[in-house]
């Protein structure tokens, strides 16, 4: 068991397996549907994670990101007729680009003014979005054409289940492999003390940078996704709540758990659900469990539990 | 300790997720589904909807419900987010399994939630203002409120016959101030109107004064047009009156609530807005086909609410009224023969006017259905 958790691949072979079995489990379109708001969700926190978690920086902007994927699939395929895949590229370069040019002085700072200019920058990109109507629709949104792939219109929730699960899975495999590289050893020297980290010859400022452009990409493509499955997109997508929704699934979760944010993500995008049926409570008990749960389990839920079972089995 | 609560916790997940998965769904109630706005900043437009929504889906029941089966209402809070109505809108049709659906208290939320009923097919009649919503129009898709186009309409109508030509605009930025603005400059010719200013404001500004003294210094300027909602609008008239503007002020149908009047104080008199007749169910003449819809609704909602009326519940009574005379006509519950009877809805007296739907018209109402109000000593009155 304690090998088994401790392989790297764990956690993207555990997330297919998950994505795999649930196919045969659930037992229509809606529940299908939900998943895939969870895949997706889980893939911008998987990014999220590895800027807290491993790099231990916070972003309080990271919706911003997400938000111009999202727009990307809308305005591109509208405006200049591009594919929307090519659209869903062009939307991750570009938020890779601005996340190096913003990140360079923004990484500078620490602690609260980190966090303070993320939020800035995400609110900025939100205001942004509202306000350009001509170019994205304004308040009220924009239609997203739908993905065509070799001459077959992708639709249907069944088809965007595997495709975003298998979004999914690449994208914590490729977190698993990044945390194990040398980047992602320095990543976590940097995490734990950054002074100790820079007199050890890591080159905290790049490092860092690396990591925020990475996040920001794994927030773009997470929401290209969203905007493809949903064929629409409104600024919500991009507001200060998605943001803090995001770091919220980080925490609970886990921070430095890829296992972790795929749980945090899975608990606030299905407990909305879940809770409808105590209608009036709903906001209650939403915010009871999560209270609960990081009194209980400090750590996030797979971290904390991963803890319990090796203590419990020696 | 640490293990009994963790166990608790996921105990309680699991009884939830157990209540999720157990739809009850009985052969002789006809399920109708929401989706509204009633929490978060929007909570204005969905709160009165699904309250009048329960308050009249409760009478008809009483009543003896609907093609002798009750009428059975689930109603989901999407909060205006766009993602979350959709969410809902794939659970109504997928697990709660309704034959149709009334709400989407915003624009957002509608066109987001419109592609699952279209490809349902499902009848969906939508509480939000666009005019994207049923334009061009969409099979399964109908809508109860006036579009911002219409307010625009009325207001340029009213202008032309006072013989005014020259118009300032300043605007709000949100969406509504948005959507309206745009569509005003868009018929504005249509009415021989030239928009000489152009200005907007940002939903918290706190002073307009710099706006409208570009406006005021425009050449020829004969009145103003304030296209919003919330609060701004109210900032506006103050600082309007407080500059000495010797023009008229139209406000737009955003600001028809009691709420306006009491912040704009003073200010409001002689403000000229189009709004629903619901807010002069009383003083509308005793001819006026419309007093008895407007008056008794108004009664009943604020009886069993205790709170204002407002014209937003009123769409989501026209919407359902329209629902149940279109489940009566067709006789039976079928999603496809509900649409078809909606579609021929014609004559039908609601809140917001007459409808008279068409195939190539999904909406129905006209211009007379805006009242063109004017606001007289703290209060409206009927301007024309």
């Amino acid at each position: 068991m304690r090998a088994l958790l401790a392989h790297r691949l764990a956690a993207p072979v555990a997330i297919a397996l998950i994505v795999v079995a649930l196919a045969f489990i659930l037992p229509s379109n809606f529940y299908l549907r939900v998943a895939a708001l969870v895949w997706i969700s889980a893939l911008a926190v998987i990014g999220l994670n590895l800027l807290m978690g491993f790099a231990g920086q916070v972003s309080l902007g990271h919706a911003g990101f997400f938000g111009l994927g999202a727009y990307a699939v809308a305005v591109l395929p509208a405006q200049f007729s591009l594919h929307p895949l090519l659209a869903l590229l062009a939307g991750a370069l570009v938020c890779g680009l601005i996340a190096f040019v913003v990140g360079r002085p923004i990484l500078r700072l620490k602690g609260h003014y980190l966090a303070v200019a993320t939020l800035g920058f995400g609110i900025l990109i939100a205001m942004a979005i509202a306000n350009e109507s001509w170019l994205t629709g304004g308040p009220d949104g924009m239609p997203v054409s739908r993905l065509t792939l070799f001459g077959w219109r992708v639709r249907g929730a069944s088809t965007w289940y595997w495709i975003t699960g298998a979004l999914l899975v690449l994208g914590a495999w490729l977190a698993v492999n990044l945390v194990a590289s040398p980047t992602g050893r320095a990543l976590r020297a940097l995490h734990d003390s950054e002074v100790a980290a820079r007199v050890a010859g890591v080159d905290v400022a790049h490092y860092k940078l690396i990591v925020f452009v990475i996040s920001a990409v794994y927030a773009s493509v997470a929401g290209s996704a969203l905007a493809l499955v949903n064929g629409f997109v409104t600024p919500d997508s991009a507001n200060f709540i998605h943001s803090i929704e995001l770091v919220t699934m980080v925490v609970l979760g886990g921070m430095g758990s890829v296992f972790g944010s795929l749980v945090g993500a899975a608990i606030l995008v299905v407990l909305p659900q879940v809770l409808t049926t105590f209608h009036d409570y709903e906001h209650l008990l939403l915010g009871l469990m999560m209270m609960v749960i990081m009194i209980v389990l400090r750590s996030g839920i797979v971290p904390s539990l991963a803890a319990l079972i090796r203590r419990t089995r020696p | 300790m640490t293990n009994l609560m963790t166990r608790m916790g996921l105990a309680a997940l699991f009884a939830g997720a157990a209540a999720m998965a157990s739809p009850a769904s009985a052969a002789d109630t006809i399920k109708i589904g929401s989706s509204l706005a009633i929490t978060g900043p929007a909570s204005f437009l969905g709160d009165p909807e699904a309250k009048t929504l329960e308050l009249y889906v409760k009478k008809i029941n009483e009543a003896g419900g609907v093609n002798g089966k009750q009428l059975e209402l689930v109603v989901y809070d999407d909060g205006a987010n766009a993602n979350n109505a959709r969410t809902f809108a794939t659970r109504l049709v997928e697990d709660d399994g309704i034959v149709a659906m009334i709400g989407g208290s915003s624009t957002g939320a509608t066109m987001a939630m419109i592609p699952v009923f279209e490809d349902a097919g499902i009848p969906f009649i939508s509480l939000a203002g666009a005019v994207v919503i049923v334009d061009p129009v969409k099979p399964f898709v109908f809508k109860t409120p006036h579009t911002d186009k219409m307010a625009c309409e009325k207001i340029f109508e009213d202008m032309k016959a006072k013989g005014i030509a020259k118009v300032g605009m300043i605007s709000g930025t949100g969406g509504f101030g948005k959507s309206m603005h745009g569509q005003c400059l868009g018929v504005a010719g249509n009415y021989g109107i030239e928009i000489v200013a152009d200005e907007t404001y940002g939903p918290k500004d706190s002073d307009m004064t710099p706006q409208l003294t570009n406006i005021k210094s425009a050449p020829g300027l004969q009145a103003v047009v304030n296209p919003g909602f919330g609060q701004g609008p109210a900032i506006v008239t103050r600082n309007f009156k407080q500059l000495g503007f010797d023009v008229p002020l139209y406000q737009s149908h955003g600001v028809a609530s009691k709420s306006f009047i009491e912040l704009a104080g003073d200010a409001a008199e002689g403000v000229r807005l189009p709004a629903s007749a619901l807010l002069v169910a009383e003083k509308l003449p005793d001819d006026d086909p419309q007093k008895a819809v407007v008056t008794s609704y108004k009664a009943a909602y604020e009886e069993a609410t205790g709170q204002p009326v407002s014209t937003f519940g009123g769409h989501a009574y026209d919407g359902l009224m329209m629902l149940v005379e279109a489940m009566q006509r067709a006789g039976s519950e079928d999603p496809q023969a509900i649409r078809d009877e909606l579609e021929k809805t014609s004559g039908f007296m609601g809140t917001a006017g007459v409808v008279n739907m068409s195939p190539s018209d999904h909406l129905g109402l006209d211009l007379t259905a805006f009242r063109m109000l004017e606001i007289r000593d703290g209060d409206w009155v009927l301007a024309d």
